[in-house]
């Protein structure tokens, strides 16, 4: 499912809003969650899941091309725990 | 304080003057219809934001860490999240809270 099928979706159940008002919001939400982490905050969701950042750590990565050492900073990756009820339905084996 | 689906709702409610209980309602759709599709077994792409996907894995040996007791660890399915390019970016340089 894209972003774009989830907006279709969200739109059959709001008919009293057009596909563009859902669009917006929808949008608007993620971008409102992208805000959060990148200003260093978490996400959390009961029984959808969180979000938080977990740091790496400066390294000496390689440019795979030339073979060449290249400093890599410390830098902070976004990171996703499934809440418990996420973990349940998914897990259908 | 971390963001919750009230605070969302809230900013659905100031951003677009939607009425607040059809606000929450939104909110909890959206995050419905992701589990709805992971459900299914369906990947979910958010361009801009991340991939939620799903592995299948095969039963493995694990261990109680209380008793050291050897117990097999079930096959199961699980949800990842791989995050964007440009949210990797946005995100590499934040300062935690």
């Amino acid at each position: 499912m894209t972003k774009s099928e989830l907006i279709q979706q969200l739109a059959r159940l709001y008919p009293e809003f057009s596909p563009r008002q859902v669009e917006d919001a929808v949008k608007e939400l993620i971008e409102q969650m992208a805000q959060e982490l990148s200003s260093g905050g978490r996400i959390e969701v009961r029984g959808f899941g969180s979000f938080s950042l977990h740091y790496r750590a400066a390294r000496v990565g390689r440019n795979p091309k030339t073979g060449e050492a290249v400093e890599l900073e410390g830098k902070y990756v976004p990171h996703f725990k499934a809440g418990k009820e996420l973990r349940e339905r998914v897990d259908t084996i | 304080m971390a963001l919750t689906k009230a605070e969302m709702a809230e900013h659905l409610f100031e951003k677009f003057g939607m009425n607040k209980t059809v606000a929450k309602s939104i909110v909890e759709h959206f995050f419905e219809q992701i589990r709805m599709a992971l459900e299914a077994g369906e990947e979910v792409k958010l361009s801009g934001f991340g991939n939620f996907e799903l592995r299948t894995k095969n039963e493995r040996p694990g261990r109680n860490p209380k008793t050291g007791e050897d117990i097999p660890i079930s096959a199961r399915r699980v949800v990842t999240f791989r995050p964007g390019q440009k949210l990797k970016q946005r995100v590499c340089n934040a300062k935690p809270q």
